[in-house]
């Protein structure tokens, strides 16, 4: 499923002393299958954006394209439901929204507000569980007799067992061990693939949106500051450390070395091997000197 | 969906009404709160609006916020004047509809008991929309010391006033942020049949719930581990401190007052 933005303006309260710009301007074309990764600082806009992709905001100006509906500004919608149904989010600290008494029960509830029986819906809480990497006798636990990590993992199950067209991500990893990170990004991953999802992970790590992103939004107070893949938008690390953003710990590495040995690499390395490779070269070459 | 709700927010301003001591303030609402009842015929009722519009003037808050935020309230006020309107059964009739009969003396309730009600409301919003919720708390705190004399709790509650009222925002956002995550999930709290909409209010009470307690224990916590032992021997940060314009408010209000009396049927 396509989702196109167009010159999306959101305002926060809107005719009030707290009115609060939030966006103006975004324009972001996510075509079905894209990874998508939107990075920026807090406040830069990102998680309204992503609130966007399912119409749980309205644009104040501009419009949404999701699929086929088109969210416009300053029009009543009705049956939002089913975009929420093809459109999944996975929000900050999802384990805060997990109330069933059951693990299964929780994971079935998004399945079943879309109409799915309670039969299908437990095969998919069971296949979700396994999906996150949690053993199925938890299903009859109580959520909230799990660790944080296992109920992070529940939570984004919940959201798994929708089958959504369309994941959206916000920050799905904040808070976790590096290994759990690993686990659920991967996992995340290898659904894309699998399912032929559009992804669009927003995120503080820059090491994510390199290693998994096809094209990269770089948000900055509201606006679309740029796009383009990672090696475009990595390319030009000096512009994004002056944003106060990060790079990925590869490129650091490689400036660093660049600057030691007075000397510039033909590219940019998304990934250690790359840039091991590039410095082997350097040093091959060096030798011949 | 929240965000219109004015009831104990602040609006940050420079206003008279911002400036003025949280104690001054205080007293007047209460002292209003009594003064509504003085009022029962039209010019004093009219004076009573004239010193309320008077204080909203003064706050400087925008009228069309305030509207919006007090919609609600309306509703509250519009059914206490039906209420009053069908329940005095005094005076001559004025209209008679098959059984339903209108007297004038409801008609007459009606109208002055939802503009009574009306007028506390609008009064109360001010205090809390001009003062901060740490200078509500500190000036009922000073107010009330008296009272300790008779062991009352006076800073304990004061504390557990600052702390809820603290809270209201953040409880607040945490609503509207579960909220969103469960219509993600298929809810729908908007639209629908009413049953399924009271059914949808149980994915959002539970995890408010657990996300509140959680809250107050660490809140506890951190309260402990920076040495807070209760109000015995503690100082203040922020002083109070009564000016001209406190005064002279206070005795405006007395004005209103004797003013009331005399235009009193």
């Amino acid at each position: 499923m396509d989702i196109s933005l167009k010159n999306v303006e959101y305002r926060y309260q809107a005719d009030s002393p707290f009115e609060h710009l939030a966006i103006s301007d975004v324009s972001i074309d996510i075509p079905s299958g894209t990874y998508l990764a939107i990075i920026g600082h807090t406040g830069s806009g990102k998680s309204t954006v992503l609130q966007h992709l399912n119409a749980l905001l309205k644009p104040t100006k501009g419009s949404v394209l999701i699929g086929s509906r088109e969210i416009k500004a300053g029009r009543k919608d009705k049956n939002l439901k089913s975009i929420r149904e093809n459109v999944g989010i996975v929000f900050q600290f999802p384990e805060h929204q997990l109330f069933e008494e059951t693990v299964e029960k929780d994971i079935m509830f998004g399945p079943m507000n879309f109409g799915v029986s309670e039969s299908d819906a437990k095969a998919r809480a069971k296949e979700a569980l396994q999906l996150v990497g949690l053993p199925e006798d938890i299903l009859e636990k109580s959520p909230f007799d799990l660790s944080g990590g296992q109920m992070r993992r529940v939570a984004i199950a919940g959201v798994l067992a929708m089958e959504p067209d369309v994941l959206v991500l916000d920050e799905p990893t904040a808070g976790l061990d590096p290994r759990g990170r690993k686990e659920i990004m991967d996992l995340f991953y290898t659904l894309h693939k699998k399912r032929n999802l559009s992804t669009v992970l927003v995120t503080h790590s820059m090491e994510d949106a390199a290693k998994y992103a096809d094209e990269i939004v770089v948000m900055h107070q509201g606006k679309v500051l740029t796009k383009g893949t990672p090696e475009q938008i990595f390319s030009d690390p000096v512009a994004l450390i002056e944003l106060g953003l990060d790079v990925p710990e590869v490129i650091g590495l490689q400036l660093k070395i660049e600057e030691t040995f007075h000397t510039k690499f033909s590219k940019i390395s998304l990934s250690e091997r790359e840039l091991a490779e590039m410095i082997a070269e350097f040093l091959r070459g060096g030798g011949q000197r | 969906m929240m965000e219109k709700m004015i009831f104990g927010r602040y609006v940050p301003g420079e206003s008279l009404l911002h400036r003025m001591d949280p104690r001054s303030k205080l007293i007047i609402v209460f002292l209003f709160v009594i003064v509504v009842f003085i009022a029962n015929n039209v010019p004093t009722y009219a004076v009573l609006a004239a010193y309320t519009f008077l204080m909203v003037g003064l706050s400087r808050i925008p009228l069309r916020f305030l509207y919006g935020g007090l919609k609600p309230v309306f509703l509250l006020v519009f059914f206490t004047f039906l209420l009053h309107i069908f329940m005095t059964k005094e005076g001559p009739i004025i209209l008679e509809l098959g059984w339903l009969k209108i007297y004038e003396e409801g008609l007459r309730q009606g109208i002055f008991i939802s503009l009574r009600f009306l007028l506390l409301i609008l009064v109360t919003s001010l205090l809390t929309l001009t003062t901060t919720p740490i200078e509500i708390t500190d000036g009922l705190e000073t107010l009330l010391n008296p009272l300790k004399k008779w062991k009352f709790p006076v800073h304990e509650l004061a504390l557990m006033m600052s702390i809820s009222l603290r809270f209201i925002p953040t409880l607040m956002q945490e609503t509207d942020k579960i909220m969103k995550a469960q219509t993600a999930r298929g809810v729908e709290y908007n639209s629908g049949p009413v049953k399924e909409r009271i059914k949808a209010i149980i994915p959002l009470l539970i995890p408010l719930f657990i996300s509140s307690f959680k809250r107050a224990e660490e809140l506890a916590v951190a309260m402990e581990a920076r040495g807070y032992k209760g109000g015995e021997g503690r100082t203040k940060y922020r002083q109070l401190a009564w000016g001209m314009v406190d005064t002279a408010m206070l005795l405006f209000l007395g004005a209103v007052t004797v003013l009331l009396f005399v235009l009193r049927g």
